[in-house]
């Protein structure tokens, strides 16, 4: 059997094993990743990357068909005609330009890709099942980055016409009624854009309304949007198995209801790889469904590490980064902590979700006393001229010394605006410093300026 | 809106200039008719300027230390109508330059100066150029407020990174920023005060504070140093002082008027001890080669105070009853204490008493309030043994440390005059028998 011995192993290519493993690179340590799959994880492959091509092609096409049936701007179109295939290969072309981009980043740090299924042994040792034989890797420091997978209910297993977000980014053809179970940004996200594609979709959700992770008001905008794509959405309902004849059975409020479809779609969510690939054998301490780990990631056991959706919420791929970054770092002698005082999380339903810091309604949860400002873009110019005025932008602060604690927006492109949202916060900036920065016009994110004025009790525009 | 100058106010009689020791202001700070604005100080006293009318701090004249004339612009605020400024509030300019005198200067010189008028060219352009228009109004003031137990303190991610490079806690460091952020500068003052935290046991600590030696603490280091360039005696004597503690014992027990201290009785023995020696009252003024002796009986009691030593002055002791003299020796130790002495009270002494009550060790060399020539001081009251003759019996004892301008005074003189206090408080009768 092969031996490699390094001072580093990164179990997973994800967004958190891939970066943590560049990082590594780049400061000299003599690293390893593995993985099954090739490098991107999740993210790249069956993810953030995948499904973002088709919501915006989805958009395209949904825009091409509204004006070929309703001119609109003094412009019309012929009928719009969607090849799936065709747009799941051009997907699929943007995600290898991808991971191929990875691997490559990989061998320029010089760390070394091994391909394969792992089993951990021990702390030091990992068993990899490549395509050429068993490898066996012994490591000075492991990382376990395995990720996190779509959860299945028992009564709806993945086959057939029950498919997993995975399934739902590789059809080929638009299914003429698309059940989703599961009201959450992964199901809405995907909802809309099988919606757009012309696909007849309904949402079921267990909880009051859609997208329960955020809050009533930054929601409203998704909900009116699902009504004119024709959504619809059932909340406080319960998705029971198929009927003998396909149907999805839903014990709603107003009584049970079969729901015809021909996909199934479900993503009640993620849970995390924390057992798999031999590690439940390293008896690490868990927190919850998670490994836990302290501000360096370290977990129970001296030498190992953890980073990205198996050690907790929020899952998203620019924590796992962070966490990768920080990481290697540290294995590389720095002096690091986990910091971070905000981690952006983005929706990309329609509109668009973003949400950095705490809420109004998570302060009052919580019994603070806050100052907020809300601003409209039905009040903004670039918001009018392109076509689209759903949403606004909100900003929470501390009411004596109106250091900035939260910023949510929802409206059209507002995702583009986490990076700013999430610097204000880790700057400590107060109401008056985004006051007191000039914003361009026209765009969007004048609504962020607007808000902060707002707050301080002196908006312009309303 | 108009713009209101106040200019620095006339203080107290031959007063040409203050030294700003603190202000009580900021730029944009809204202040009430009467709102105290500004701590000056002069020869002595340190007097708060308040404001006469209601308006909005807009341009301050100097820092703390600096030396303002009489007259001179002080303040502007902005305030509803015209104001006193001429012309239109626009623009940024800044109000003309005070005449401001160099702190470390003469200050002395001033005095007999007549206060230094603004020059004409800066009159002119008083009339012309405006202080920056006043912002826009907030809501809450955002004074930076120290951070809470538990509330993480607020750094930017380069902030955070160097200090955890360096190994500094945060936690620990304060924020100058607004909102109490923590910025390069705050680090790197923290660092350079070797502020960094000990893992434990006794660390040697290099840090050095610059602290500026303004206001009343100068005024002391001066008095001091001009005292300090004098030959002095000091004459430590002892003295008995059971039976006044029992005179004054009784008195107290008859609860009458104020409770009695030992220094009304020290007061009216030097009253008596001066009359003898009329020149231990009296001004030495060296440059003019002049002693001045003086009728009345001023005596300085050197009180300790929040912002350094004060000298009040009890006026015309000779004048004054045990009792008158007490009470006004309490009241002026309170006044000065809390910072209401009058100016005049704080001036004008020609003999001093400098007590440290129960921290006055056993001995001491008090150094002259010049230009006075002669300053009695007062050790600690303990019971001591005392060879009575022919046993060793308790007695209340306590020593004088006095001391005098050896230039206008001899050793000889000193010690009579020592040996007569000392007769004075250890037969108190002769102190009221005698006319």
């Amino acid at each position: 059997m092969r031996e490699i011995q390094c001072r580093l192993l990164v179990i997973g290519a994800g967004p958190g094993g891939y970066v943590c493993a560049i990082r590594a690179g780049q400061l000299g340590v003599d690293t390893v990743v593995v993985d099954a799959e090739p490098p991107g994880g999740t993210c790249l492959n069956v993810g953030c990357i995948p499904s973002k091509a088709l919501i915006h092609a989805a958009e395209e096409f949904h825009r091409l068909a509204q004006l070929s049936s309703a001119p609109s701007m003094g412009i019309s179109a012929g009928p719009a005609r969607l090849d799936l295939g065709a747009t799941m290969a051009w997907k699929d072309g943007i995600v290898e330009r991808l991971t191929g981009g990875v691997a490559t980043l990989l061998r320029k740090a010089k760390v070394r890709l091994v391909t394969g299924r792992a089993t951990v042994r021990d702390g030091k040792t990992v068993l990899v099942e490549t395509p050429e034989g068993p490898v066996q890797i012994r490591t000075e420091v492991l990382v376990i980055a395995t990720g996190s997978e779509p959860i299945e209910i028992p009564a709806l297993p993945f086959g057939g016409k029950v498919i997993s977000s995975t399934d739902a980014l590789a059809l080929t053809e638009v299914p003429g009624r698309l059940a989703v179970v599961g009201g959450g940004y992964i199901g809405l996200e995907l909802g809309i854009a099988y919606a757009k594609l012309g696909a007849e979709v309904t949402v079921v959700e267990a909880a009051p309304r859609i997208l329960p992770q955020y809050d009533a008001e930054l929601t409203r905008p998704v909900a009116q949007r699902l009504t004119q794509l024709g959504v619809r959405v059932l909340t406080g309902a319960r998705a029971g198995g198929l009927s003998d004849s396909g149907a999805l059975r839903v014990a709603g409020v107003d009584g049970a209801e079969d729901i015809q479809a021909d996909k199934v779609l479900v993503t009640v969510g993620r849970r995390p790889r924390a057992t798999g690939a031999g590690v439940a054998g390293l008896r690490l301490e868990m927190a919850g469904p998670f490994i836990r780990i302290d501000e360096r990631c370290r977990t129970s056991m001296t030498g190992v590490l953890a980073i990205g959706d198996v050690t907790g919420e929020p899952m998203l791929a620019h924590r796992a980064m962070a966490q990768g970054e920080m990481v290697a770092e540290l294995v590389a002698g720095q002096r690091r902590a986990w910091d971070k005082r905000a981690i952006p999380a983005v929706c990309f339903t329609d509109p668009e979700i973003v949400s950095v810091g705490i809420s109004p309604e998570e302060a009052a949860a919580a019994g603070r006393e806050v100052v907020t400002g809300l601003f409209p873009f039905a009040a903004n110019g670039r918001a009018m001229t392109a076509g689209d005025e759903a949403g606004f932008i909100r900003v929470t602060a501390r009411p004596d010394t109106h250091e900035v604690l939260g910023i949510q927006a929802v409206g059209a492109g507002v995702a583009e605006m986490a990076g700013g949202f999430a610097l204000a916060l880790e700057m400590g900036a107060r109401l008056e410093d985004i006051a007191g920065t000039i914003h361009a016009h026209p765009t969007r994110g004048e609504a962020l300026h607007e808000a902060c004025l707002r707050a301080l009790g002196h908006a312009l525009h309303i | 809106m108009g713009i209101h100058a106040i200019r620095m106010p006339d203080i107290g009689e031959g007063i040409a200039e203050a030294e700003i020791s603190e202000w009580l202001v900021k730029p944009g700070d809204v202040l009430r008719e009467d709102d105290p604005m500004v701590a000056v100080m002069t020869d002595k006293a340190t007097v708060e300027i308040p404001s006469p009318v209601t308006g909005t701090v807009v341009w301050q004249a100097g820092q703390p230390g600096d030396v303002i004339a009489v007259g001179a612009e002080l303040i502007r605020l902005e305030v509803d109508g015209p104001g006193n400024v001429a012309g239109d509030a626009t623009g940024d300019a800044a109000p003309p330059a005070p005449a401001t005198a160099e702190a470390s200067g003469p200050s002395r010189q001033a005095e007999t100066a007549p206060p230094d008028p603004e020059p004409a060219e800066a009159k002119a352009e008083a009339a012309t150029e405006q202080p920056a228009p006043k912002p826009a109004a907030r809501p809450a003031a955002t004074a930076a407020p120290l951070r809470p137990e538990g509330e993480r303190p607020i750094a930017s991610p380069a902030v955070r990174a160097r200090a955890r490079e360096a190994g500094v806690d945060l936690r620990l460091v304060r924020g100058s920023g607004p909102a109490g952020r923590i910025g390069h500068e705050d680090l790197d003052a923290f660092i350079a005060s070797g502020g960094i935290p000990a893992p434990s046991g006794p660390q040697p600590d290099n840090s050095v504070e610059e602290i500026r030696v303004i206001g009343l603490r100068r005024k002391i280091a001066e008095r001091m140093e001009a005292a300090n360039s004098i030959p002095q005696i000091t004459i430590v004597e002892e003295i008995d002082a059971t039976a006044v503690e029992d005179l004054r014992g009784r008195m107290n027990a008859q609860a009458k008027g104020a409770r009695l201290t030992l220094l009304p009785f020290i007061a009216r023995a030097i009253v008596r001890a001066v009359h003898d020696q009329p020149l231990m009252n009296a001004h030495y003024d060296a440059a003019a080669g002049l002693i001045r002796r003086f009728g009345g009986v001023h005596i300085g009691i050197a009180a300790q105070t929040p912002s350094g030593l004060m000298v009040p002055v009890v006026r015309h002791a000779e004048a004054l009853d045990l009792r008158s003299l007490a009470s006004e020796i309490g009241r002026l130790g309170t006044a000065a204490k809390e910072g209401t002495a009058k100016r005049d009270e704080l001036a004008g002494s020609t003999i001093t008493i400098t007590s440290l009550g129960p921290l006055g060790a056993i001995a001491s060399t008090p150094i002259l309030n010049v230009p006075e020539v002669a300053i009695v001081g007062v050790n600690r009251l303990a019971v001591r043994p005392h060879w009575n003759g022919a046993a060793f019996e308790p007695r209340k004892m306590m020593n004088l440390s006095c001391s005098f301008d050896h230039r206008v005074i001899d050793g000889w003189d000193a010690a009579v005059f020592v040996a007569r206090l000392k007769e004075l408080l250890e037969t108190p009768a002769l102190i009221f028998v005698e006319g």
